[in-house]
Order: structure tokens, then C-alpha cells, then sequence
């Protein structure tokens, strides 16, 4: 019987952390490490010995005390009075407005425009290429900048709209527009049933809420109908009226009357006002971004090869059908990632607000508040601590839909 | 025979018709009309509604264009002479154009020194963009960088000359070494390079600057389009290899450098830049030194290059992760190591892929130095919306000096995107 | 005086070998450059010119201070800072001195550690109007839209004074002042408001002037000064005593005209103390004896500065109003030379 004998035994040496592959890796990762952590020390021994020296010492009671200023744009309370830490809440929720409008506007122009960039009406589609051209080749600060002043220039201020000729009047005299931001009409009720406006809007969307539920409902008898008969009972009246008696008898009970801004001394007074800031960064960001979005559309349904199409309308489908049912759900796999990481962009791009004076996060956080306090490390850190926190659900959300889109292959 | 010629029935023609034309609408001009603008009723809608948009964009800007003055010396003075009349003031441009172009503090007498940097520029520039040209022209390429320092910011030439030394040195280093011991090769040259830059460094003399060849010009003095041009070009140049080396670490098997890689690409690309330009101009002073201070140009520099760099990681990833599998299990079986096969199998396929994707990082980038304007930086933007939005002769000139911003940034854009659209096709033809 | 040679050889112009612990006069004195921080842009107390040469108030007084310490007062670097950067650029070394008509306020002061070392110019925040609005008083602005330039105590000012007096406002920030006039002008909003001085500059620069008036109301106390770090005081001392010099020269009667003769002696003596021809208050601040003597000459007293820059024979046109000597019954008071 031969015996099996060990292969003999490697005395472990030094070049081994660096020839062998099985301590290689270990090696470069104690080097990363080591280079980490000598890295941090060495950045945190500065910053300590310069803090020491200028006499500073990171603080964040200052989010505390009093702000100080006002702040025109605004979705909570808010008054000098507040707390540097309510400003910081009122610039986030002004970044989410600018950001979410500007992606439901830019999403619109996109698509609009890179459908039409495919148009086989010569015209229309060197116009868009044209439009996304110029838009993607030029900074969105120049944009803003250039939209803003173009507002501001071109629209009548307020004073134009005052005395017996007034060379500006309202827009069916329920709009406003002016160089300050566009007043709108306001619905109010009368006698709600809350003393509470807020609870009675809410009301109004539980409304709806149900409305909506009841539709599907009705939707959903409708196709099980269908299944078992193969004749499809008209909806449309059913669905009509469900949408539309709750409503009107709660808008009736409750007395819904509208607020119309009206001229008052300096301003217009009443009604929903939109300001100009607010307009321009919006528009600038959305036409900026519709101009991307527009070549991912434009990508998206080029992706979606021609034998598709033929296949289904080989299949008797109506080009109607074929678009809804065969291209956009397939265009749409190619088209929304690429969309959400634009929609990303919107949202750290809406810090350029600082440019024309809308009361974003940066505008507040990293302006006002960092001028005033000169508190800069401490504000700067929790503005990235924002705009980190944003982009990753943003991201996350992302991949959730990816997931379940992804093409299934067996 | 001719009989029947002759009683040739009268309505049988006898010659053939001449060729008549095809209808006016079936041809030409008319044919293309019909076809293009026109086919239906929505269609011919959209056309009429193009061509008034059009229409209305040229009433209004033709006249001021064609109005425009160019000689006058101050805003007053246009109004003046316009009287009123529908016209652009684009003296502004013409009187500060060297301020538009290279700051407001950069010395007159030496400008032809950036001109010279740019005209190397599109020569160092052309052989990395054109793969068809000698491949001999890539070494001034890499000189490039040294030359254009030496160019743009003066001094004594000594400092230019000891960073290439250390660079050679190390390359040459890793020639020897590295073929056989990655590690060892790049270690080693990298901490050569270190004791080169150290040594030199400490041998420049004191005060060497002062009567150097070319005077030496602070980056502080830079400005206008000028710091445009170096931010984007230095930024994307420094970021395309830290950006291979991210992607890299994010690929690798081993968790703490793949940890680090994705922690840092994340963040970086989940905050604008704006914050991080704020981080370089009023936090990251205080990570240096107490003794040292350094200027704001370089905090720009590698705030902006650690951004792009995350970028342009992301891009590269996406070219590796697009190479089939097979490519590496190639590598692998042919027993190369992973220097190895990286350096010739993975990484040239991957990048070849990646490079489109990299000039779009490269033009958004260009673009985003204007946003260095936010931190009184005077470049085109921030010379526009500062010194000359705010003179008494200038003030209320808006959209003479933000177009030319557009235009410039346009057409250096737009040129780069044509030529990464041309790269993308010519790419696609090898298949 | 250490130099980082890692990164100076990499980047030799890039970086600015700095300051040791010795201190900032020697660090300046071995750099032979003064770094002052200005503003980015205001015509009258910083800005550049056509040729790109800084002008203006708050660098006549950088100019002193380099003339003072280095005998030329070419030998300045200006650091353009905004609101937002010019704090961290004087804690952190960037600048060895900030001269960017900057507030003096107890928080600046105490908290920040900052040290003002004098006032050069006596500031207010005011108003300024269309005069076709018809509004003589701000106590008539309720409800107006009110342009503000950010980054000083501006916004404060205003909230309070809207807030006492118990009236509404709509405030429009704005990052840079030619943007705030551009909605000012526009229409985009009522009122503009910002320092005085800087709404007389800003007026200057109208089409038309005459059709935008100034409200009487001054409602902040704004007292405008160079500062430095707090903790170097030798260097505090220099930057202060310069700024006197200025100040006490305009007093004696000493202007950059005849300076030439006064320094070869009078029978005053501060002014021979003041030009270092008697005494040695200069050896005392670790400068030469004729410190005071060049920082005149820089740009003139301060009369002469605040003539040639903002005063009534230029386009900004201020009257000296608080900021006349105190013998002529204003507030610019400097300590004796003794």
C-alpha cells in the first residue's frame, strides 16, 4: 500500500504578500486601509489644528436660534422669528416643488419633442433637432440667468396694470401676469364643513379617492361582463356620474367660490400667486432637461426594432393599438432609465435657484443662514447630507421599477 | 400595304405622344412639399405654425442683429445713437473682449502665451481624438501638459521640469519593473515619483519665479473664457484615469477597496456641484495644512476632477460590464494575471466602448465650469454677471453678452458632440 | 517659512507657501505680498477697471496697509470674496486681512473671532424708489416687493424694521448687485435696499438718475471696517495704526501734495511722529520709520480717498455726512499718534 504523503508543507514568506495570489489581495487591501485610515487622520488632524487655531468648534445650536429673514416663497409657516432649522425645512420643500414640477414639465417637453423629432414633417423635426441641439449645448446657469431676465424684461410689472390706461390688463380678469410671478384665482369654500380649510380639502380628495375606487370598480364588472358574455356594457355614463355627482354636490354643499387676485397698493393681493423666481427656475430647468429627455425618447422608440410594428399590424391591429400596445410598453424599458437618472439632475440642477433668487435648500441652508452665522462646514455638510439623502431614494425608487421591468427570460 | 397606312383609322394615333411632364404635384419642389410638409391635415397644421414661430423669432432678431453697433465705448453712447431704433450694443464685446476672453487681470503684453497653449492645445489634442493620425504625435501629448503650465502660468521653468522628471522616472521605473511585478512595478514608481518631486522641489531655489523667462502670472489672475477652457480641460484629463482606477476598484473581488470606490462614487454623484464648490472655496481650506495655504484654482481643480472622475467611472463600469464574459475567461486561460489582462484585453475593448460616453461626461463638464461663477471665480459667466454687468459703462447689457456666452459655449459643445457622434459611427463599423 | 514640497512640485504657482506660526506681519513681510480680501464687485469701494486695476475705497486702505509694511503699495494681492467666502478665507489664512465694507457686528466679533480694527466708512441700510410711486417715507412700503442684495446683514435689517413697524413686504433676494438692479429697473420689485453708499453707486449708473429717489429712513447702523484674525494682535496693530494714519493725516492737514516737505520735518510733532521723523513708532510696530509716510502716499489721506473715489466730485457722489473729521462734526476719529 502506497502511503498518501502531504505535499510538503510552504514556509510562509514574505514576497508571498505580494506573488500569491491567495495573500495578494489581503496585502492591497491592508495598503487601501492603511492609506484610509492615514488619509482621514491626517485630514482630521488638520482640520481640528485649524479650528484650534481660528478659536472655531463645530456647532449645530445655531439651527436653533432665531433666522432673522423673510422669506418670500414659502410652504409652511414661517416668519423671522422661526428657527434657522425652519428655514432649512422651507428651502427643502421649495427644492422638492421646483424639482417635482420641473420633472412633470420636462418629461412633457421631452416627449413632445422627441416624438415630434421623428415626424416625418421636414420642418417639425429639423425644428426640435434644432431646439435639443441648442439646449444641450449651452450651460443651464446661462439658461436660467437669460429665462429669468427675459421674464423680468419682458412682462409687465405690476404699475402697468393701475390707472385708467393701464397698458396691461388681466387675462379674463382672473389671471394675472406679471414680471413678479403670475397670479391665479384661488377656490375657497364658503361654509366648509371643518372650520378647517385644510380638512376640508381633504375631504374633497377622500371624494375623489372614492370616486376613483368606484370607477375601477365599475371597470373591473365591466371586463368580467365582457369575459363571460364577449359584449362589453357601455361604462362611460356610469363612470361619468360617479365622477362627477359627489363632486358637484360637495362643491355645492360646501359653497366653493374662487378668491380672484385683485390690484392693491403695490402688488397684487389674493389669489394663488406663482413667483417669478419659482417660473423661471422651473421653466429654464424643464426646457433645459426636455431637451435630454427629448433624445432619450427619441432613442427609446428607435430601439424598438421595425419588425415589431409590421408583426403587429400584421396582426390587424389599429396604428393606434400598435403604438399603445407593441412600441411605448417596449419603449418604455429603454426610455425610463435613462429618464429617472434626468430626473436626478432636475433635482440637483434646482440649486442653481441661488442665480435668481428662488428660496431653495442652497438659498437658505447654504446662503442665507451660512452668510449670517458663518457656520460654513456645519451648513455645507447638511446640504450634502440633503441632496444625498434625495438621490438615493430617488435611486432607489429607480430600482425597484427596474426590477420589475426587466425583461423575464426563460 | 401603305393602303392600310393610309386608311388608318382616324382616333388610332399614329406617333407616339411626347413625353409629357409628370403632374406639377408628383414632382420637385411641390412633390417634396407635399410629401414632407404637408401629407395630411395635423401635419400641414404644425407646418404653418412652424414657419410663423420662425417668422416671429427672425422679426424680432434680425433688425436687432443687423442694427447692432460695434464701435461705441459705452451703453449711453448706443442709446444714443440708436435713438430709440430696435438694435444691439455689441461694443461691449469688441471693447471687452480681452476681458471676456482672459480675465480681467491677466497682463496684457503676455496673452499670446494662452494663445500659444491653445493652439498646442489642438495639436497635443489631435492625435488622442483621431486615431488614424502617427502614433508618434501622442508623446508631444504628453508633454503637452507641462509646456501648457509652463506657458500659462510663467515662473521659473524648473517646477514644470521636475514634475516631468518624476513622471519620466516612474515610467521608466515601471517599464523595468512592472512587466513582470505589477505591484512592485507601480509602487515602486510611485514612490520614486514622490522622492523626485520631493528632492526637486526642495532644490528649486527661493524666489526662482522672479526672474524667470516668463513671468509668472498667479492663478488667481486667470479669467474669463480662458479658466473656462483650462478648468474643463484639466478636469476631464486628471479625471479619465482616477475614473478608470474608481471603476476598477468597484469591479475588484476584494470588499474594502470595492467598499471605498462605491462609497465615494455614490456621494459624489448624489450632491451637485454647486455643493461641492462650496466645499472648495469655504470648507477645504481647512483640511490643509494650518502652514499652507493653497489657491483657490487648485481646490476648484480637484473638487471638479473627484466629480467627473465618479462619472466617468460610472461610464467605464457600464464599457466593462458591456465586454462578454468570455473576454475574460480568455484572459484568464492565456494565464495573464490581472494587471495583464487588463492592460491588454479588457481595458482597451472596454474603453473603446466607453469613449462616447466619456465625451458626453467631457461636454457636461465644460459645461458645469460655468458654475464656478457662483463662487467668485471670474470666469466668461462670472466676468459677465461681476466686473462688467456692474461698470457704469456697461450696466444693463444683457443679452448682447449672455448670447455671445451662449454662442461661445455652443459651438465649442455642439463640436465636441458632432465629433463623439462621428467616433460612435466609425466605431460601429469595425462589426 | 515651510513650503509643502509634495504638492508645491506638482503644482509650484498653484500653491502659495503660507504662513508659519510666526506671525502675519513677518509672513507678509517674507511673502512680500499683502493678500486683501475684497468684494467681487462695487463700484466705488472694489472694483476693476477697464484694465483690470482694482479701484476704489477699501482698496486705497489694502494699498496703505502694503505701502506701510512693504513701502509699495503695488505689492497687493486682491482676493475677490463673496458673502459666503469671505469669512472662511480670512480664518482659514487665505487673505491676511479682509477689507470688503464689512459689517461690524458683536457676533462677527465675538463668536466668528474676527477683530475690526476701525471703521472707514459709517454706513446705513437705506431705500430707494421709482420716484413716479409717489412714496416719500418706507413706513409707506406695506406690501411692496423689496429687492435685497444677500450675503451682509441686510435681510436682517429689513425683517426688523418691517416687523416693528408692524407692516407686510415680499422680499426678493439677489445674489449680485447687477442682477438686483436689473429687477429694480424691470419692475420686478418696488424698493431696493442695501447699504446707502452702495444705492447712491448704484443710482449713479441709472440711465436716468433723477427718476429714483433715496427714502430719509436710515435703519440700520452699519459701521464699515477691515478686519483681521483674532489671536495675531501685532499684526491687528498694523493694519489699525494704518488705517489711523490715513485718518490723522487728513487731520494735520497732511495730504499726499505736500507730504514731500512736511516729512522733512515741522515744527508740528505728531506730524513728525506721524511721518517718523521724530519717535520711533514705527520700530515699535515692527515696520520701518517712514510706515505712516508711505501709507499716505499710497492713495492720499483719507479725505483724498474718499474724494477720488466716492466722494461728490465722482459719479457715486456721497456727501461726508458721519464720515467727516470730528472736528468738522462727524464720527472719523482717530486715536493720537504718541
Amino acid at each position: 500500500m502506497t502511503t498518501l504523503t502531504d505535499p510538503p508543507k510552504e514556509s510562509f514568506r514574505l514576497s508571498m504578500l505580494i506573488n500569491d495570489t491567495r495573500y495578494r489581495s489581503l496585502t492591497f487591501q491592508a495598503i487601501a486601509a492603511v492609506a484610509l485610515a492615514l488619509a482621514i487622520w491626517y485630514l482630521g488632524n488638520n482640520l481640528i489644528q485649524n479650528l484650534r487655531a481660528a478659536g472655531l468648534n463645530i456647532s449645530y445650536s445655531f439651527l436653533g436660534d432665531p433666522a432673522g429673514y423673510d422669506i418670500n416663497q414659502r410652504l409652511v409657516e414661517y416668519d423671522s422669528q422661526s428657527s434657522h432649522a425652519r428655514a432649512a425645512l422651507v428651502g427643502v420643500l421649495n427644492t422638492i416643488l421646483v424639482a417635482f414640477l420641473a420633472c412633470v414639465t420636462a418629461t412633457i417637453f421631452g416627449v413632445i419633442a422627441g416624438v415630434l423629432r421623428l415626424s416625418n414633417n421636414w420642418i417639425v423635426s429639423k425644428l426640435m433637432a434644432i431646439y435639443v441641439e441648442i439646449f444641450r449645448n449651452i450651460p443651464v446657469l446661462i439658461w436660467i440667468i437669460i429665462i429669468f431676465t427675459i421674464m423680468t424684461a419682458v412682462m409687465p410689472g405690476p404699475r402697468e396694470f393701475r390707472g385708467d390706461n393701464a397698458t396691461s390688463s388681466m387675462v379674463l380678469d382672473l389671471f394675472a401676469f406679471t414680471n413678479r410671478g403670475v397670479y391665479i384665482p384661488m377656490p375657497f369654500f364658503e361654509n366648509g364643513l371643518f372650520g378647517n380649510a385644510t380638512l376640508n380639502w381633504i375631504l374633497v380628495l377622500l371624494v375623489a379617492a372614492g370616486a376613483w375606487y368606484a370607477v375601477r370598480m365599475n371597470n373591473a364588472r365591466a371586463a368580467n361582463v365582457q369575459a363571460e358574455t364577449g359584449v362589453r356594457p357601455k361604462t362611460i355614463w356610469v363612470n361619468l356620474a360617479i365622477w362627477l355627482v359627489p363632486f358637484v354636490a360637495l362643491m355645492f354643499i360646501m359653497g366653493l367660490a374662487w378668491e380672484v387676485p385683485e390690484l392693491k397698493g403695490f402688488n397684487f393681493k389674493g389669489g394663488i400667486k406663482v413667483g417669478g423666481p419659482l417660473i423661471a427656475l422651473w421653466f429654464a430647468l424643464s426646457i433645459y432637461t426636455g431637451a435630454f429627455i427629448a433624445e432619450n425618447v427619441r432613442a427609446g422608440i428607435q430601439a424598438v426594432s421595425k419588425g415589431q410594428t409590421e408583426a403587429a399590424s400584421a396582426l390587424g391591429l389599429r396604428p393606434r393599438r400598435v403604438m399603445n400596445l407593441v412600441i411605448l410598453p417596449q419603449a418604455l424599458r429603454v426610455i425610463i432609465p435613462p429618464l429617472i437618472s434626468q430626473y436626478l439632475n432636475i433635482t440637483k440642477n434646482s440649486s442653481l435657484a441661488i442665480a435668481v433668487g428662488y428660496a431653495d435648500i442652497t438659498a437658505t441652508l447654504g446662503g442665507i443662514t451660512l452668510n449670517q452665522t458663518g457656520r460654513a462646514i456645519e451648513c455645507v455638510l447638511l446640504l450634502m447630507l440633503f441632496y444625498l439623502t434625495a438621490s438615493l431614494l430617488i435611486s432607489m425608487a429607480m430600482n425597484v421599477y427596474n426590477a420589475s421591468v426587466k425583461l423575464k427570460e426563460r | 400595304m401603305s393602303d392600310q397606312n393610309n386608311n388608318s383609322i382616324a382616333f388610332v394615333a399614329t406617333e407616339t405622344i411626347p413625353e409629357s411632364p409628370p403632374p406639377a404635384r408628383e414632382t420637385g419642389v411641390v412633390k417634396w412639399m407635399r410629401e414632407n410638409l404637408f401629407s395630411s391635415i395635423p401635419n400641414s397644421i404644425l407646418t404653418i405654425v412652424s414657419l410663423l414661430l420662425i417668422y416671429s423669432v427672425l422679426k424680432n432678431t434680425l433688425p436687432w442683429i443687423v442694427n447692432g453697433l460695434w464701435t461705441t465705448s459705452s451703453l449711453a453712447e448706443c442709446r444714443e445713437i440708436l435713438d430709440g431704433t430696435t438694435g444691439a450694443c455689441f461694443s461691449v464685446l469688441t471693447e471687452r473682449w480681452n476681458q471676456l476672453i482672459y480675465g480681467f487681470k491677466y497682463p496684457v503684453e503676455e496673452y499670446w502665451r494662452p494663445n500659444v497653449a491653445f493652439v498646442l492645445m489642438l495639436i497635443a489634442i489631435a492625435p488622442v481624438l483621431f486615431f488614424d493620425l502617427p502614433r508618434k504625435l501622442l508623446i508631444f501629448t504628453a508633454l503637452y501638459p507641462f509646456v501648457a503650465f509652463w506657458l500659462i502660468w510663467g515662473g521659473t521653468i524648473l517646477g514644470p521640469l521636475v514634475a516631468l522628471i518624476g513622471f519620466v522616472v516612474a515610467g521608466a521605473f515601471f517599464q523595468k519593473f512592472g512587466r513582470n511585478n505589477f505591484a512592485l512595478g507601480f509602487f515602486g514608481a510611485v514612490i520614486i515619483a514622490l522622492i523626485v518631486w520631493s528632492v526637486g522641489g526642495a532644490m528649486i531655489p527661493e524666489g526662482a519665479s522672479d526672474n524667470a523667462l516668463l513671468p509668472a502670472v498667479p492663478s488667481r489672475d486667470l479669467g474669463g473664457f480662458m479658466l473656462n477652457m483650462m478648468l474643463g480641460l484639466t478636469c476631464v484629463s486628471l479625471s479619465v484615469p482616477l475614473g478608470i482606477a474608481l471603476a476598477l476598484g468597484r469591479q475588484s473581488d476584494m470588499p474594502l477597496i470595492k467598499g471605498i470606490c462605491v462609497v465615494f462614487i455614490e456621494f459624489v454623484r448624489g450632491v451637485p456641484l454647486i455643493t461641492l464648490l462650496f466645499v472648495a472655496s469655504v470648507m477645504l481650506s481647512y483640511f490643509f495644512p494650518p502652514e499652507a495655504t493653497v489657491d483657490l484654482f487648485l481646490r476648484v481643480v480637484i473638487m471638479i476632477t473627484l466629480f467627473s472622475a465618479a462619472y466617468i467611472a460610472e461610464v467605464v463600469r457600464g464599457g466593462l460590464a458591456a465586454l462578454p464574459k468570455g473576454q475574460y475567461e480568455a484572459a484568464d486561460s492565456l494565464g495573464l494575471d490581472y494587471p495583464q489582462a487588463m492592460r491588454l484585453i479588457i481595458l482597451p475593448q472596454a474603453l473603446k466602448i466607453s469613449i462616447p460616453g466619456i465625451v458626453n461626461v467631457a461636454v457636461g463638464l465644460f459645461k458645469d465650469t460655468t458654475l464656478v461663477s457662483v463662487i467668485s471665480m471670474f470666469d466668461l459667466v462670472g466676468m459677465i454677471r461681476g466686473p462688467i454687468l456692474a461698470s457704469t459703462e456697461w450696466n444693463g447689457v444683457y443679452w448682447e453678452l449672455f448670447g455671445f456666452a451662449a454662442a461661445l459655449f455652443f459651438v465649442v459643445c455642439y463640436g465636441i458632440s458632432q465629433y463623439s457622434q462621428w467616433l460612435e459611427r466609425k466605431l460601429h463599423k469595425g462589426h | 517659512m515651510k513650503k509643502s514640497v509634495v504638492f508645491g512640485a506638482l503644482t509650484v504657482a498653484g500653491l502659495a507657501a503660507g504662513a508659519a506660526a510666526a506671525g502675519t506681519l513677518d509672513d507678509v513681510k517674507a511673502r512680500g505680498k499683502l493678500n486683501c480680501g475684497v468684494t467681487t464687485g462695487l463700484v466705488g469701494f472694489a472694483a476693476p477697471d477697464a484694465n483690470g486695476e482694482w479701484m476704489g475705497f477699501d482698496v486705497g486702505v489694502c494699498r496703505a496697509v502694503a505701502a506701510a509694511v512693504l513701502g509699495d503699495p503695488k505689492a497687493v494681492e486682491f482676493v475677490p470674496t463673496t458673502g459666503k467666502t469671505r469669512f472662511t478665507a480670512l480664518a482659514s489664512g487665505e487673505i491676511d486681512m479682509l477689507a470688503r465694507n464689512t459689517t461690524w457686528t458683536f457676533s462677527r466679533d465675538v463668536d466668528l473671532k474676527f477683530t475690526f480694527v476701525g471703521v472707514n466708512y459709517y454706513d446705513g441700510q437705506g431705500f430707494m424708489v421709482p420716484k413716479e410711486l409717489g412714496v416719500s417715507s418706507a413706513k409707506e412700503l406695506d406690501g411692496a416687493t423689496v429687492c435685497i442684495q444677500t450675503g451682509t446683514t441686510t435681510e436682517l435689517n429689513l425683517a426688523d424694521f418691517f416687523r416693528s413697524n408692524n407692516i407686510s413686504y415680499e422680499p426678493v433676494p439677489i445674489e449680485t448687485n447687477a442682477e438686483a438692479q436689473q429687477q429694480y429697473l424691470a419692475g420686478a420689485c418696488d424698493v431696493y435696499t442695501t447699504d446707502a453708499s452702495g444705492l447712491a453707486a448704484t443710482r449713479a449708473t441709472f440711465e436716468d438718475p433723477s427718476a429714483h429717489v433715496l427714502l430719509p429712513e436710515i435703519i440700520s447702523k452699519e459701521p464699515l471696517g477691515p478686519l483681521v484674525r483674532h489671536g495675531d494682535d501685532n499684526w491687528g496693530d498694523v493694519v489699525r495704526w494704518s488705517l489711523n494714519a490715513l485718518i490723522t493725516a487728513e487731520e494735520l492737514g497732511v495730504t499726499s501734495a505736500n507730504i514731500g516737505e512736511m516729512a522733512a520735518g515741522t515744527n508740528n510733532p505728531e506730524i513728525n511722529r506721524l511721518l517718523g521723523t521724530e519717535g520711533n513708532l514705527g520700530e515699535m510696530l515692527g515696520l520701518s520709520a517712514d510706515w505712516g509716510k508711505n501709507a499716505i502716499m499710497a492713495g492720499g489721506n483719507y479725505g483724498e480717498l474718499f474724494e477720488g473715489n466716492i466722494g461728490e466730485s465722482t459719479p457715486i457722489g456721497l456727501a461726508r455726512g458721519l464720515n467727516a473729521q470730528w472736528t468738522d462734526g462727524g464720527l472719523i476719529y482717530s486715536p493720537p499718534f504718541r
